[in-house]
């Protein structure tokens, strides 16, 4: 069992729920409430990392950060270390490979709030700031935190952009999911076993506690 | 009014996202001693290592993959700071893009072996006299070999089943690794006859059990000449390292693992 392993996965799932929920509260009720031109190609671009293969968005990653490209020549010698095959190159990849796990959960959680009840609220002089936080956002509870474990738990199985962009770093890019990888290739099935039955544990763990976590906001809401 | 709430609600977004990417981030430390290798020295490697931390009190990281997978990493900035490859043409390409620090020393020759796994209606010889009436009789199911785009193994196992005219035949049923560790794995699983793998994995524990094995003739194939480089960046404990690769102690496990060593 790698707990170092272990680790770099919970702190990329952590650092993604932390970077991409504030921003899919905001995009995903800003699509969910504005209608605009372009509408469609914003929403097919948001959607499109969950169609592409993980290798599309590697491929492009490393074209545009790696050390042989301008911009990844500007961005080293700004940060002084590249993107690709560091901590902080995965939390980017990670980031932008679960954006539609976060965005659409939570657009269609702001759609079911209905128009009439926006405005009443704002005929009761609750200004736009506390109408979001006392009405809105406790309705759309359940679907932001759907989009949280959801998120969480694909970023703890994402593997093919974790091997391309990261490149199996221990302590640094090697998570879990590629331990077992590495693990496999050195035959030794045992450790591989353990380590993908921890995976197995904490996907069902936290699979569990979502279904749990909403069927008491529902309870509480009646 | 949406607007308003809108922007307001993104810049809050913004300063949380910051904030979680600098709490997420701040968790790197100072990398210790990264060194890249072909997969084939997975056990080999692993046991200079240890010796070697033994010996001298430092340990280094080992990161293994195909030699064309860590050479390319490398030229896209991974930072590793020495390169054993599986064959000299990956390092030089690194010599020429200016990356390393010399053109590097050959430290191991390789060696294939036909593998069966057990069960396998494959008799394994050095000749390849039963995987070649296997072919003729067209029992083989599937056969593991190295990617030879990117594994030098995979690319000696090529020559070999050209040279003994089995190539053409045996192509539709070839399995390819992306690392010849993987080819061993796929030659060990699944329906496959056999495969031409690392001696050195052969060799290894928890795979010689799995079924029997041939050496194959040097001559059948380019000799497998593994050269290593270090990269420009190195520190001094990589650089050790590399020099004790070197060493007799190091020369003495390799030959233990099934490689050649050069004079």
């Amino acid at each position: 069992m790698d707990w170092t392993a272990l680790a770099v996965s919970l702190w990329l799932g952590g650092g993604t729920v932390a970077i991409l929920l504030p921003f899919g509260i905001w995009f995903g009720r800003f699509l969910a409430l504005r209608d605009f031109r372009g509408k469609l190609i914003v929403e097919a671009l948001v959607t499109a990392p969950l169609v592409l293969p993980p290798t599309v968005l590697g491929f492009y990653l490393l074209v545009t950060f790696g050390t042989r490209s301008p911009v990844g020549q500007a961005f080293q010698s700004i940060f002084g270390q590249p993107l690709p095959f560091t901590f902080t190159g995965l939390l980017v990849a990670s980031a932008i490979a679960n954006i539609p796990f976060v965005v659409q959960p939570i657009q269609r959680g702001f759609e079911t709030i209905p128009a009439t009840l926006r405005d009443a609220a704002a005929c009761c002089g609750l200004t736009p700031w506390r109408r979001f936080l006392r009405i809105e956002l406790p309705l759309a509870w359940p679907s932001v935190l759907t989009a949280a474990v959801l998120t969480f738990a694909h970023t703890l199985g994402e593997f093919g952009v974790v091997l391309m962009v990261g490149g199996n770093l221990p302590g640094e890019t090697r998570t879990l999911s590629v331990a077992i990888y590495d693990r496999m290739q050195a035959f030794d099935d045992r450790s591989a076993g353990t380590m993908a039955t921890v995976l197995l544990l904490i996907a069902l763990a936290t699979l569990m506690v979502t279904t749990l976590l909403s069927r008491r906001v529902h309870v509480g809401q009646r | 009014m949406t607007v308003d709430v809108s922007s307001r609600l993104l810049s809050v977004c913004l300063a949380i996202a910051c904030a979680g990417a600098s709490i997420a981030g701040s968790e790197r430390t100072q990398r210790g001693p990264t060194v890249a290798a072909a997969a084939n020295l997975n056990f080999a490697l692993t046991d200079i290592a240890d010796q070697f931390a033994r010996d001298r009190g430092t340990r280094v990281d080992l990161v293994f993959g195909a030699s064309g997978t860590l050479a390319r990493q490398i030229l896209d900035g991974a930072p590793f700071e020495l390169f054993l490859a599986a064959d000299e043409e990956f390092p030089n390409q690194l010599v020429k893009a200016g990356l390393t620090r010399d053109a590097g020393v050959v430290y191991a020759l390789g060696r294939l072996a036909l593998f069966a796994p057990k069960g396998s209606p494959l008799t394994v010889d050095a000749d390849l006299d039963g995987l070649s009436s296997l072919v003729k009789k067209g029992a083989v199911t599937r056969f593991a070999i190295a990617n030879p785009e990117v594994a030098p193994y995979g690319r000696a196992a090529e020559a070999v089943l050209r040279k003994h005219g089995l190539w053409e035949a045996i192509r539709p049923r070839l399995v390819l690794g992306d690392t010849i560790a993987q080819a061993a794995q796929f030659a060990t699983t699944g329906n496959a006859v056999g495969g031409l793998i690392a001696y050195s994995l052969v060799l290894a524990p928890g795979f010689a059990d799995r079924g029997t094995y041939a050496v194959l003739p040097e001559t059948d194939h380019e000799p497998l000449r593994q050269r290593m480089v270090l990269v420009t960046q190195a520190r001094p404990a990589v650089v050790q390292f590399y020099e004790y690769v070197q060493s007799d102690a190091a020369r003495a496990i390799l030959r233990k693992h099934g490689y050649g060593v050069p004079e």
